[in-house]
């Protein structure tokens, strides 16, 4: 067990666990924040997609030990960021979400890819979103609540 | 007359509807209306009645909020919005203040046609549309009555709007005020439902109610349920089906930090050792380091190939049988260049929801409670009950919302319910979470099962099929359970779950001959989204676009056609969409369309897909349907389920959409190697059209899946000229 | 076969870029034989059969060994010419549908970064190593139905300097000896079942021996078939 110094939604967190805990599991089980959901734990659906030093990062991956100083967002942040804010209404007014257990993972992916693209391509959406899993296919609402929001971005800067 | 506050006794409960009511400490009316199934639709005894808690199915709080409880796990169906707007339209409320909860494991809450507490065969909204309804409609004239002895006036004096009753001369009251007065009404046993046209929600395009905290990481899953002194359990399970423990060593284990016990459980069929720990991934590594023996003899090893070998050769002889309609010599008459042989196959399929399987139950020496994502609450309550050795009634048990199911989290042996009870036992006073890995999840069983169809049609002259001679292969999870359903489901020895889609093929074969063989396989099998029609309507809809080309007809004409008289729903939803697909004449070049419909439980949805072929795989670039499913409840909901169950039918589309057993052992761990859809695989578009309709509103959770994948073959059949009969598809 | 090096060659590392080719293989052979014949006077009788100059069979066969790491799976899985990486001794597509992006980086919310760390991350069985991304279009050592170029082809293509980044025999033996993607091929972890996954036919001392023979006497390349 090592004690680790963690920067998570802005505020700083420790944590004592084993070297190799995935962050995915020291933010649900130390920290409390269970809106990062584990889906599969190889980083093959995206569940557990948070912000890590601005790169959209499978938590279930990275060993806590490996984080270091780089600053971590969750999805529990999004209410606060201009991006996240914009596509959460986007999701909701679209009623993109059924079962909802991937959808903090999309969003999360949803915001990097506009944060980096904000006016992406269907080429664009469909490569950077092409790694979310969702089993209930809420897909083709999931690429028009992007393009909303993407036009929300265009439309008025926040 | 019933009195105003009144105790269910036996002999007390009648065909009249049932009230229970009383206030909050705080203020406030909460509502029980236990309403007796219909006749019609209940045999037998009723339950044994108890006494029912007061806020069993509406709370109206004295702020305004109005809380409507649901009979159905949501698994993402939107249950939990639908059931709520049904309620809270016939109630006249506010629906900006409605909040929705789930029931927790109760008779009360059991499904009214059914008699079980249950999701399952997209029965939530046709089952409980009427219950709702009444549910609100009942609440609403008990409010009224409250207002109008308080006014002096009469109840037809009264209207209500947005949870206010409005009286003569510009009186009004808020429900929330006259809740008090209420409580002490008696309940109408009968009440006057609105028409159509009155509907204010129902029939509106109307939000999710769980949107929002499904959106901000606020909603609450079973797994991340947070007990204080909470224990997490993993299972080390056999390799093979039904394996016992025959010894283990835990040395390597145990060294694991946060270890806290390790032993061996039974399972359903066989046994594991469970390794509880108070982390996660301490339970994890733990449960990694074990060194099990395992006793894998004396139980079959299954095997893919070797089980497609002998369902072929089984598909060759008749089974039970199911159909026997007209002549069965008529096939013999038939020239063989009129006749078409061929053989299909299917592959396991798991269910893979997001979510994997996981529960946790505290167990005390005279109480339980369990916090469960479950589709089936009181049985698995019998049987948590039945583990620890207590009644149900000592079994506190919630049900909590789930990430995906279709169909996974509804088994009749309660197999992780009983597995949680076991592992609880040993440990009292602590609440212990059973998480299921992906890995555990995919490699637990409990499948679509394994199917080979063989089929023979005889065609007119003019085309139209003259005799259909059809034999099913493939696993029963129902014969042999002893469950309800067995005794409803099974005829003959044929398990209708696997031949429905064929056993009532909605065209006319005027000599059609359905048989069954349900071989005994060492794997686990269940329900999975659209059960039967999954595979049977494949078979249908290929060789029914393989018919209509040798006749040279437009495939939507060609069914309308074939169609049997009585199969409206067929003929409105196929009819809508040949008005809404023209595009289909209009194709780019490399570009073909693909045609194919289905029913389940009395819905019928039609698709046309628009494929071409990119990297030796189809891409879909847009899908249509029409969807009959009477009355639409909430528009928006059924164009969210028609486009998510049309994705999730492509599920046996894709390369690597199969579970394949070597050796007894599961080949597929996790989405690598079972890769369902992902975005690039799902069409871009799918617009939904819904037939107006005023019957009964019928479910749409499982109607979209069984047509995405004969669509899709039927088109690549224009642009390869191959038939694709085997699932799933590795090569096109 | 065992590959002695000879400890000269700083003369490759300051080899004018537009040298003229053949002048500066002679230069090459020239000076490996003068650094031979240096070294002969004071190595031991071991070291002496080392140090002659390379022929070019030997070269060749250099090469071979060579090749065969570059086209084994740790390599090879990132020097795809499809627009996404492989994975796996089966060399199957890698999962989750990841993509080349613009600059064999990944796109915006699926970056290779966005799992593959630093280092290997043994305990969540995922690899790493320094920047990971895929190698160039340029450098694909298969084409794109997965069928491994011929030696020829891939000798061509590496030693290219329109395709390689522009690097000659010193660079590439410095890529090959010090890059850290290619190392990790030699320390590619466990994977998530806890197996370790399996490294190139050679070690990477054999791997740098090969390749400095191979530049040593000027990069032969054998005949396209």
């Amino acid at each position: 067990m090592e004690t680790y110094t963690l920067t998570v939604n802005g505020q700083t967190k420790e944590v004592t666990v084993d070297p190799g805990v995935p962050l995915l599991w020291a933010l649900r089980e130390e920290l409390k924040l269970t809106g990062t959901k584990y889906g599969c734990g190889i980083g093959a659906c995206g569940a557990c997609t948070v912000h890590l030093g601005g790169v959209a990062t499978r938590s279930c991956l990275v060993p806590v030990s490996r984080v270091g100083n780089r600053p971590i967002i969750t999805i529990e942040a999004m209410a606060e960021d201009p991006v996240g804010r914009i596509v959460r209404d986007a999701w909701v007014s679209l009623d993109v979400v059924q079962c909802g257990y991937c959808q903090s993972g999309q969003i999360m992916s949803a915001v990097a890819l506009l944060k980096s693209v904000p006016r992406p391509t269907d080429k664009n959406v469909e490569e950077s979103m092409g790694g979310n899993l969702c089993r209930c296919g809420a897909y083709v609402r999931i690429r028009e609540a992007i393009k909303a929001a993407s036009r929300q971005l265009e439309g008025g800067v926040r | 007359m019933t009195p105003a506050i009144q105790v269910v006794t036996g002999s007390q409960l009648s065909r009249r509807g049932f009230i229970k009511a009383s206030t909050l400490a705080a203020g406030g009316l909460m509502v029980a209306l236990y309403l007796d199934p219909p006749a019609a639709a209940q045999e037998g005894a009723q339950p044994t009645p108890r006494t029912y808690p007061p806020d069993a199915f509406v709370q109206i709080l004295p702020d305004g909020k109005i809380v409507i409880t649901v009979n159905r796990l949501e698994v993402g169906q939107g249950a939990q919005t639908a059931l709520p707007m049904i309620l809270a339209d016939e109630l006249d409320a506010d629906w900006s203040k409605v909040t929705a909860q789930l029931a927790p494991a109760g008779e009360l809450y059991k499904d009214p046609l059914i008699g079980i507490q249950m999701i399952g065969g997209s029965c939530s909204i046709p089952n409980s549309f009427q219950q709702y309804r009444e549910l609100g409609a009942k609440t609403r004239a008990m409010l009224i009555g409250a207002a109008a002895d308080r006014w002096g006036v009469t109840a037809d004096q009264c209207r209500t709007k947005d949870s206010v009753v409005y009286g003569p001369g510009n009186r009004s009251a808020r429900y929330a005020e006259l809740t008090e007065e209420a409580v002490r009404r008696p309940a109408p046993a009968v009440v006057q439902l609105k028409s159509a046209s009155q509907f204010r929600l129902i029939g509106k395009p109307v939000r999710r109610l769980d949107s929002r905290a499904k959106c901000d990481g606020s909603q609450k899953f079973s797994l991340d349920l947070d007990l204080p002194g909470m224990l997490i359990a993993l299972l080390a399970r056999p390799p093979v089906f039904g394996g016992r423990v025959r010894g283990f060593d835990d040395r390597e284990a145990r060294n694991v930090s946060g270890v806290r016990d390790i032993f061996e459980i039974p399972l359903v069929s066989g046994s594991a050792v469970a390794v509880v720990a108070d982390r996660f991934w301490a339970a994890k590594q733990a449960r990694d380091r074990m060194k099990v023996d395992w006793d894998l003899s004396g139980i079959d090893h299954p095997d893919s190939l070797q089980l497609f070998a002998r369902y072929t050769e089984l598909a060759k002889t008749p089974g039970n049988v199911a159909v026997r309609l007209g002549d069965e010599q008529a096939m013999g008459r038939i020239p063989a260049s009129d006749r078409i042989q061929v053989e299909y196959e299917f592959p396991y399929l798991a269910h893979a929801p997001m979510e994997p399987l996981n529960l946790t139950v505290r167990y005390g020496r005279d109480r339980a409670e369990a916090w469960v994502p479950s589709q089936i609450p009181t049985w698995e309550q019998a049987a948590l009950a039945e583990v620890l050795g207590l009644k149900p009634e000592q079994v506190t048990y919630h049900v909590l919302s789930a990430g995906g199911s279709f169909g996974r989290r509804g088994t009749t042996d309660s197999h992780f319910v009983r597995e949680a009870a076991a592992i609880a036992k040993r440990l009292p006073g602590a609440p212990v979470k059973l998480i299921y890995t992906r890995e555990d999840d995919m490699k637990s069983g409990y499948y679509r099962p394994m199917f080979v169809h063989r089929v023979e049609v005889g065609i007119s002259p003019d085309g139209m099929p003259l005799a259909w001679k059809h034999v099913i292969v493939g696993q029963s999870f129902v014969i042999g359970t002893g469950a309800p359903q067995e005794a409803i489901l099974v005829k003959n020895g044929v398990d209708k779950l696997a031949t429905e889609g064929t056993d009532d093929s909605p065209y006319t074969f005027p000599n059609m001959h359905v048989s069954a063989h349900h071989p005994m396989v060492n794997v686990p099998t269940l329900s999975h989204r659209s059960v039967g029609y999954g595979h049977n309507s494949f078979v249908r809809e290929t060789l029914l676009d393989e018919l209509a080309t040798r006749a040279k007809a437009d495939p939507i004409a060609y069914r309308l056609k074939l169609l049997k008289p009585d199969a409206k729903k067929f003929r409105t939803s196929l009819t809508l969409l040949d008005q809404k697909s023209g595009w289909r004449r209009r194709l780019p070049r490399n570009h073909a369309s693909g045609i194919a419909c289905s029913e389940y439980n009395r819905t019928c949805v039609a698709c046309a897909v628009e494929v071409s072929i990119e990297n030796n795989r189809p891409r879909i670039h847009r899908a249509t349907l029409a969807v009959d499913c009477g009355l639409a409840v909430n528009p928006l909901s059924i164009e969210n389920q028609m486009q998510g169950g049309l994705i999730f039918g492509l599920t046996q589309l894709m390369a690597n959409g199969a579970i394949t057993l070597k050796d007894g052992r599961v080949e597929q761990s996790n989405f690598d190697r079972y890769a369902p859809p992902y975005m690039p695989d799902a069409p871009v578009s799918i617009d939904v059209h819904i037939v107006p309709s005023a019957e009964q509103p019928t479910g749409v959770g499982e109607p979209p899946v069984p047509v995405i994948a004969p669509a899709v073959v039927n088109a690549l059949f224009r642009l390869t000229g191959k038939r694709y009969r085997s699932l799933p598809l590795t090569t096109v | 076969m065992l590959v002695r090096s000879s400890r000269t060659g700083s003369v490759f590392d300051q080899a004018a870029p537009n040298a003229n080719r053949i002048l500066r293989s002679v230069a090459v052979m020239l000076v490996a034989c003068g650094a031979g014949l240096l070294l002969m006077s004071f190595a031991s009788p071991q070291a002496q059969h080392g140090d002659r100059a390379r022929t070019r069979t030997e070269g060749l066969a250099a090469w071979q060994q060579v090749y065969s790491v570059l086209t084994s799976p740790r390599c090879i899985n990132c020097h795809t010419a499809t627009n996404y990486p492989q994975q796996g001794d089966d060399r199957r597509r890698h999962f989750a549908n990841v993509v080349r992006g613009l600059r064999g980086q990944g796109v915006p919310a699926l970056q290779c970064v966005s799992c593959h760390q630093a280092i290997n991350a043994d305990s969540t069985g995922v690899p790493g190593g320094h920047d990971w991304h895929l190698a160039p279009l340029s450098m694909m050592w298969q084409d794109r139905n997965y069928q491994i170029l011929s030696s020829a082809e891939v000798c061509r293509a590496v030693k290219d300097r329109s395709k390689n980044h522009n690097l000659d025999g010193a660079g590439l033996l410095k890529h090959h000896t010090e890059e850290p993607l290619v190392l990790w091929a030699w320390h590619p972890g466990r994977r998530p079942d806890g197996s370790l996954r399996t490294v190139p036919p050679l070690t990477h001392e054999q791997f740098v021996e090969a390749t400095r023979l191979w530049v040593e006497v000027g990069m032969p390349c054998p005949q396209a078939p």
